[in-house]
């Protein structure tokens, strides 16, 4: 236990989150996967968006950052260019990192830069109290969405894949362990990773979609996720209202930081006799 | 002594940039700003810098400010449509007091506008563009040497202040080729943000309230500190309380006030006798120059307020100015901007008379002269 409190700002706590919200249960998950691979407090920069999730880091001891909404990727982005040795983490929800957020993410992921992002997807905006995010499933219902959300909801993780992620995981509050090895192999990946952890929301959304309180809601991720692997040899009505959890993708690439490296390397061979900015400079100009 | 060589206002900002210690540059190519982008690509990786095309002007200045915060000397530079998109995050930077500095090379505008015509349109954008009060300071260059020069200084004001400083030019300054002798390296003063001796016991934003400036920890250098948007009391940690929101705030606007007369910059001419004031800055101010040489010449009592300084104003100098003569001339590409600062620093002691030119042209000297004479009756 003290092994992972180390990692808490203890006087920041208690947080601000509502009574059985999953975000905190997240961040604990985040917390051991970062005590079971013994980081250096030190070297890890927690980045945030807006929004509740977003507040998480402030209880975090490393160096946190918290940004303005969506664009935690894009910090978080100069932050690995400028010292790819840092272990570099956001913590992000469904609306800032797929909806204000979402162009970050999207080159964040085609770059393949190494950053672990943790989408806390509560499938709404909590922080300003239940409008429908585009990770709301269709159907269900927002205070901006007074008669069921008409919009097409993401898939986080397929989206996460096609633009370039080299880790996607997925899991659940209530699949904490599972949430936890995830974000541990995701924290491995030399490159773009993403866990997508599913949170309840029982204030906003659970209360609007009358889906009971946070119990009911763990019990609604229990009954319908399904693990990859048993996945794949189950038939196609059997998984029919469910959602898939575990590993969706591990394909290591190249990494950014680790090929800009490279690059200027290389560019600093061929200039060798080089003394400084302005005398090479002027080279450029006609 | 270094030679004289022919170059763009966009490269004298370039190299001013990295003479001053630029080691990352985050940006989105955008007419007429372009070649600092691809002078920054080019240079910085052969000096140990970093250069990132983001997918957005957002991205850019989010990915300068992170960098700034691990102790790299950070910079973005745009135009009036990336500017916009830039606003929120300033006020970011401002708050947080996160040092980095952005090149608005001026085109037409509102929106798309006119790409590759100058215009002066972003005096009150660069002053007020991001929503509250906030700090930043903003220079604007007359002339291709001052590109060089100005864009250190912007670096040395964010270091020693903690700010966002912009740097405010313009198509024709950016385009525009000159001889320029550039100083020596070793000559010019180059300013770095004071860090905290050790991380224990460290208060991120604990400084003096008359406008003091906190040292500032690298992250990644075991401090573990915390930045954030939000209003924060000296832990850096966020606070609702009303006076500490008070405080807080009050300390960024005597902050600037306070540098104020150490960063204070301007240029005269002919100002000790003149009966007519110009006061113009940027490309502006090169055709007003001529207009008030050329008055000389025809034994009209013409002198140039030149701001290099536009954001805090060099109220002093004016005002004092203001007092002696009989009318104030304010020629600018724009409907009227700087004039509203000028009619509120000059206090009515001397008539103002706005010139305004926004069809993408610059002023010809004659239409200046014109102003001039047409007030000097
Ligand atoms: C530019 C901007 N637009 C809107 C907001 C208001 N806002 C704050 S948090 C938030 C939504 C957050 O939702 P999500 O990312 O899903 O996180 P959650 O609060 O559900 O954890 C919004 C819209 C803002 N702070 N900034």
């Amino acid at each position: 236990m003290s092994d992972t409190m180390k990692y808490f700002r203890e006087n920041r706590l208690p947080h601000i989150w509502c009574p059985g919200c999953g975000h905190g249960t997240v961040t604990g998950a985040l917390v051991r996967a970062i005590a079971k691979l013994k980081l250096d407090k030190n070297k890890v920069v927690v980045v945030s968006g807006i929004g509740c999730s977003s507040r998480a880091p402030g209880y975090l001891d490393f160096d946190t950052l918290h940004t303005t909404h969506g664009r935690a990727l894009a910090f978080a982005t100069g932050i690995k260019l400028s010292r790819p040795d840092l272990k570099v983490i956001v913590m992000t929800g469904d609306g800032d990192a797929t909806a204000i957020g979402g162009n970050h993410f999207i080159h964040a992921a085609r770059r393949n830069i190494d950053i672990t992002t943790i989408v806390m997807n509560n499938n709404i905006y909590g922080m300003t109290s239940g409008q429908y995010s585009p990770m709301t499933p269709k159907g269900m219902l927002g205070t901006t969405a007074p008669y069921g959300n008409v919009e097409r909801s993401f898939d986080l993780g397929k989206l996460a894949i096609a633009a370039g992620a080299t880790y996607v995981g997925r899991a659940t509050s209530y699949h904490v362990t599972v949430l936890q090895d995830l974000i541990e192999k995701a924290l491995l990946n030399k490159g773009f990773s993403v866990v997508e952890a599913l949170t309840q929301c029982p204030t906003y959304m659970g209360r609007k979609n009358k889906l009971g309180g946070p119990v009911e809601m763990l019990e609604w991720f229990k009954a319908r996720a399904v693990n990859i692997k048993a996945a794949a040899v189950m038939t196609p009505d059997k998984l029919e209202g469910k959602f898939l959890i575990g590993e969706l993708y591990n394909q290591p690439e190249p990494e950014y930081t680790a090929e800009y490296s490279a690059m200027a390397d290389q560019v600093r061979r061929r200039f060798d006799a080089f003394q400084g900015g302005v005398r090479g400079c002027e080279q450029n100009s006609d | 002594m270094t030679q004289a060589k022919l170059m763009q206002g966009n490269e004298a900002c370039t190299l001013g940039a990295l003479a001053a210690g630029l080691d990352f540059y985050a940006g989105y190519p955008i007419t007429p700003s372009t070649e600092i982008a691809e002078l920054c690509a080019e240079e910085l990786p052969k000096v140990g810098g970093k250069f990132i095309q983001m997918e957005d002007e957002i991205g850019s200045i989010a990915a300068i400010i992170g960098a700034s915060l691990t102790g790299r000397k950070a910079m973005t530079a745009t135009s009036g449509p990336g500017f916009s998109l830039m606003q929120e995050n300033i006020g970011y930077a401002g708050i947080a007091e996160v040092p980095v500095v952005i090149i608005d090379v001026q085109r037409v505008g509102p929106s798309t506008g006119q790409p590759t015509s100058p215009a002066q349109g972003d005096v009150m954008q660069a002053r007020w563009g991001t929503h509250g009060d906030h700090p930043v300071v903003v220079l604007a260059p007359g002339n291709v040497k001052e590109c060089f020069e100005l864009t250190v200084k912007a670096f040395n004001i964010a270091e020693e202040y903690r700010l966002p400083v912009v740097v405010l030019t313009d198509e024709v300054i950016g385009h525009m080729r000159e001889k320029v002798v550039l100083p020596e390296l070793s000559e010019l003063k180059v300013s770095n943000r004071v860090q905290p001796q050790a991380p224990g016991g460290y208060k991120p934003y604990e400084a003096d309230l008359d406008g003091g400036v906190p040292p500032m920890a690298r992250f990644g250098q075991g401090y573990r500190y915390h930045v954030t948007g939000l209003f924060h009391d000296e832990t850096g940690f966020p606070s609702n309380k009303g006076d500490v929101t008070d405080r807080f705030l009050r300390r960024l606007q005597r902050k600037v006030e306070k540098a104020e007369p150490a960063i204070r910059d301007y240029f005269t001419e002919s100002t000790d006798d003149c009966d007519t004031l110009v006061v113009a800055f940027g490309s502006s101010a090169m055709s007003s120059l001529s207009a008030v040489r050329q008055a000389r010449a025809a034994g009209i009592k013409a002198g140039l307020f030149r701001p290099k300084t536009i954001w805090p104003f060099p109220e002093e100098a004016l005002r004092e100015l203001a007092m002696r003569v009989k009318r104030i001339i304010v020629p600018e590409m724009n409907l009227g901007q700087l004039a509203l600062e000028i009619e509120r620093v000059s206090g009515c002691k001397a008539p103002v008379t706005r010139v305004s030119k926004v069809n993408g042209e610059l002023f010809k000297p004659e239409e200046i002269l014109a102003a001039i004479r047409g007030d000097a009756k």
